[in-house]
């Protein structure tokens, strides 16, 4: 066990380094901050000395060897764009992020397992059909068209919730919640929604699969032989078992829902760090993107240790180490 | 008695339906495509950050709705001597917070925009003194003649020295030492909105100033201002009553905005001005297949473009109607605009051949044009008209159309053979495009976005007596004579001003400025 977190710390550390190099290579193509720094009557010796100041004009390898150097205490430095701490600034947009990611997460575990044990019951019905063909919408329909038809139908012609933003807040310490007020909850509604179609499409087909898969094994047979209610074995042993894979592909796909809220933030406006990151690409905005990608990378790390560490919680086989006498 | 009672409760409901009526509180919704990149008005010089700051800062001289000169901070001025403007102040001003405005503010404020992460230096480079002669009273002594500084200080807000020095906002942000500075975030300014709240690129709101020295026609107690990027979101906001004004409204969803039961579009020209330009200056181009020599030296040839680009077209396919085609290459409103010279060579395919005939290119060429495609309304598509208008005339474009980003670096490197720009003139004055764009380039600015190095040493001398001459008439001609030429020459290509289009609920009226400012002090809003 220790060691198990021991290889996979060092692996983690081993990432973190690649991403970082990997994202500051690729800044040296994004565009030149200099040039949205300074306004159109900015003098060339003002220029070059900003680029200077800013150390723009040091070797690739002497910017790389300071951005580590301070990435590792945190510090990202100034938003070119803002004037502000990198670090607050993606404090600031955190719990946004967060706080959609979740909602969205929930809401595709709750619609999506249902659906899917229904879709596996009711194999060849009508309904079930329905439910898998207009699941592959969920699936093809890019994030950013369903977002806008969703803001299309609900806002402008229903008028029912709120295109944009994020409503009112509440402020506990560091952290601004929008769970915590109507307004709030009337505001993620839409985002959360687009978010979790594909989330929930993939859960539903999943469990689907796993639960036919889980239907034909011999001890379900056996179950149903010696007498036991459908209910007792398809929610009792048969569920029980599906959602072994289910945590696993929703636990890395939580990842994903954070790194790739971007989208679906740059749709509804919603102030996260995807919406930040969007717009730190359109100015070149260095900093900001360097500390997001380290930021999702770390992400991506810690949520592939949980969800190995709660292997070894939910899967007897791994915690005995295979023993069979 | 009877009439008493009647009277004594009429009057009881008159002075109900004035109270509800003068305690509804107006909050104003805006949506824009960006936001203010600071609250700090020297930290940059941008359009948006000096319309949303102008709201809560303002200059000595401030601008009427036709963009003229008004008193502001100044009550007048006035020229003393060639070098010397002497200004009025305004008594009895306020800062948000309370402190009096006076010259010491004035002196402080102009001596922060010389400071290490400044955006406004150019602005004030030719001052060679700032002197208080009173409480309020102030000159500004120059290095040599400055016909228009009034215009030029127009966009330099005063600060508050006490302010400043409380806050540690002496000096704008320095990014490279990573220090933050208060006045990004807050601010204390004397205009007629104070600003309240400020999550950037969130939201920010306004409050109405209560104690502002002048007059504030418009009704709005708060404002409440949102950065919307998608274009699409933006649109929905104003259709589902969600904002009340927004800019700009995309040009393909103005009739759909002008459609719906409680939203319009007001439309007008920019006083950007979009325009095309040409290396005239490498013997061989960098991007062409014309070896030896370089064809946009050739006078015909420019011309021949020229006559090729269907403006009128691009304004009725590409722009929507939304669009000024345009001969001079600045818009009405600055200062020596002349409608008189601003008449285009026609459109007429025919002759366009002839003259690249006459030129030695009966086959026509190709060469290569960068344009930006998400800088200007519509410009990749703009471009992409261009390279088929000039198919026409056997001229193969190919189009590299890219985002601001690397576009930007790439033009002001000079690595082009033939782009697209545009312009406004940050002090309302011709000076500044003539400067700029037409002026031989060289390392102390003149010529620094003239990317095609046109060069007539004529043109530069009209333009040194330009920034210097005083008299107003002389002035004026010489501006006309400085168009007239590069006309001639056909230095540029000019295209347009591109169109404003600000979507609104039908319950606001508001003042459309060519400089797509947005002064929340001009807008009423009905219950």
């Amino acid at each position: 066990m220790l060691v198990f977190i021991f290889r996979r710390l060092t692996q983690a550390v081993i990432v973190m380094i690649v991403v970082a190099f990997i994202a500051f290579m690729l800044f040296q193509y994004v565009g030149d901050p200099v040039v949205f720094l300074l306004g159109q009557d900015a003098r060339p010796e003002q220029i070059r000395q900003l680029r200077t100041d800013l150390g723009l004009d040091r070797s690739f390898v002497v910017q790389f060897g300071h951005f580590l150097v301070n990435a590792v205490q945190g510090d990202f430095g100034l938003s070119l764009r803002q004037g502000a701490k990198v670090s607050r600034l993606i404090a600031e947009r955190f719990p946004a992020t967060l706080e959609l990611s979740a909602v969205a997460a929930v809401l595709a575990l709750l619609l999506g397992v249902p659906m899917g044990v229904y879709s596996a019951l009711k194999r060849g019905s009508f309904s079930s059909q329905l439910m898998m063909t207009v699941s592959l919408l969920g699936v093809s329909l890019p994030t950013f068209l369903i977002g806008i038809l969703l803001i299309l139908m609900f806002s402008v012609g229903l008028g029912w919730l709120p295109s944009f933003g994020r409503g009112d807040t509440v402020k506990i310490g560091w952290w601004s919640s929008g769970l915590l007020t109507l307004d709030g909850w009337q505001h993620v509604v839409l985002p959360a929604v687009t978010l979790a179609i594909f989330q929930l499409t993939l859960i539903m087909r999943l469990v689907r699969a796993e639960m036919l898969e889980v239907l034909r094994t011999d001890y379900i047979k056996f179950a149903r032989a010696r007498g036991l209610s459908s209910r007792s074995i398809h929610f009792g042993h048969a569920l029980k078992n599906t959602l072994v894979p289910v945590l696993t592909i929703t636990g890395l796909q939580l990842g994903g829902l954070i790194a790739f809220a971007i989208i679906t933030e740059t749709v509804f406006q919603w102030p996260g760090m995807g919406l930040l990151f969007i717009q730190a690409v359109t100015f070149a905005d260095i900093p900001v993107m360097s500390a997001y990608l380290c930021l999702i990378a770390l992400i991506f790390v810690l949520i592939n240790l949980f969800v190995d560490l709660l292997y070894f919680a939910v899967d007897p086989r791994l915690r005995l180490g295979g023993g069979r006498h | 008695m009877k009439f008493k009672s009647t009277l004594r409760l009429s009057a009881l409901l008159s002075a109900l339906v004035v109270a509800s009526f003068s305690a509804q509180s107006q909050t104003l919704r805006v949506a824009n495509i960006g936001d203010s990149l600071s609250m700090d008005p020297h930290s940059l010089s941008e359009s948006l950050q000096f319309s949303i700051t102008g709201n809560v800062y303002e200059g000595l001289v401030l601008r009427n709705k036709d963009l003229s000169l008004a008193p502001g901070l100044a009550t007048s001025w006035k020229q003393t001597s060639p070098t010397i403007w002497r200004f009025e102040l305004r008594k009895g001003v306020m800062f948000h917070d309370g402190t009096p405005f006076t010259a010491d503010d004035v002196l402080f404020s102009f001596k922060r925009t010389q400071a290490e992460g400044s955006d406004l230096k150019s602005y004030t480079n030719d001052f060679k003194e700032v002197r208080k002669i009173n409480d309020f009273t102030v000159e500004i002594e120059t290095k040599s003649p400055f016909p228009i500084l009034p215009d030029v200080i127009s966009l330099v807000y005063m600060m508050s020295k006490k302010w400043c020095e409380t806050n540690q906002a002496v000096v704008p942000v320095d990014r490279r030492k990573g220090i933050e500075n208060a006045a990004s975030f807050r601010a204390n300014g004397t205009g007629p909105y104070r600003l309240r709240e400020r999550q950037p690129n969130v939201r920010t709101s306004f409050s109405r100033n209560a104690n502002y020295w002048g007059k504030i026609e418009g009704n709005a107690q708060e404002v409440i201002f949102t950065p919307i990027d998608n274009d699409a979101t933006r649109v929905a906001a104003l259709l589902s009553g969600e904002i009340d004004v927004m800019e700009p409204v995309p040009v393909q969803d103005i009739d759909r905005v002008n459609k719906n039961a409680s939203t319009r579009v007001m439309t007008g020209p920019e006083l950007r001005t979009i325009f095309l330009g040409m290396d005239q200056k490498r013997d061989e181009l960098l991007y062409s297949n014309v070896k030896g020599k370089n064809p946009f030296k050739d006078k015909r040839v420019r011309q021949a473009f020229y006559q090729a680009i269907d403006i009128e077209g691009i304004k009725r396919t590409v722009m929507r109607g939304a669009s000024t085609p345009t001969a001079l290459m600045v818009a009405p409103g600055i200062n020596g605009f002349d409608p008189t010279i601003n008449v285009r060579l026609p459109y007429d395919v025919e002759a366009a051949k002839k003259l690249m005939i006459e030129a030695g290119y009966p086959n026509g060429f190709e060469v290569a044009m960068n344009c930006p495609n998400d800088r200007y309304v519509n410009d990749s598509r703009i471009c992409q008209a261009v390279s088929a208008n000039l198919s026409r005339i056997n001229v193969k474009i190919n189009l590299q159309a890219e985002t601001k980003g690397t576009y930007f670096p790439k033009i002001l490197r000079r690595d082009t053979s033939f782009y697209m720009l545009g312009w406004t003139p940050s002090t309302y004055d011709a000076h500044n495009a003539l400067n700029a764009i037409f002026a031989c380039p060289d390392d102390q600015g003149a010529g620094q976005f003239n990317l095609g190095s046109y060069c007539n040493p004529k043109v530069d001398e009209l333009i040194k007596k330009v920034q210097s001459e005083t008299d107003k008439t002389k002035r004026t001609a010489y501006i006309k004579q400085a168009f007239e030429m590069h006309a001639t020459d056909i230095g540029h290509l000019p295209m347009h001003q591109q169109a404003l289009a600000w979507g609104m609920s039908k319950k606001v009226t508001l003042t459309q400025l060519a400089d797509n400012f947005m002064p929340f002090k001009w807008i009423t809003i009905q219950p």
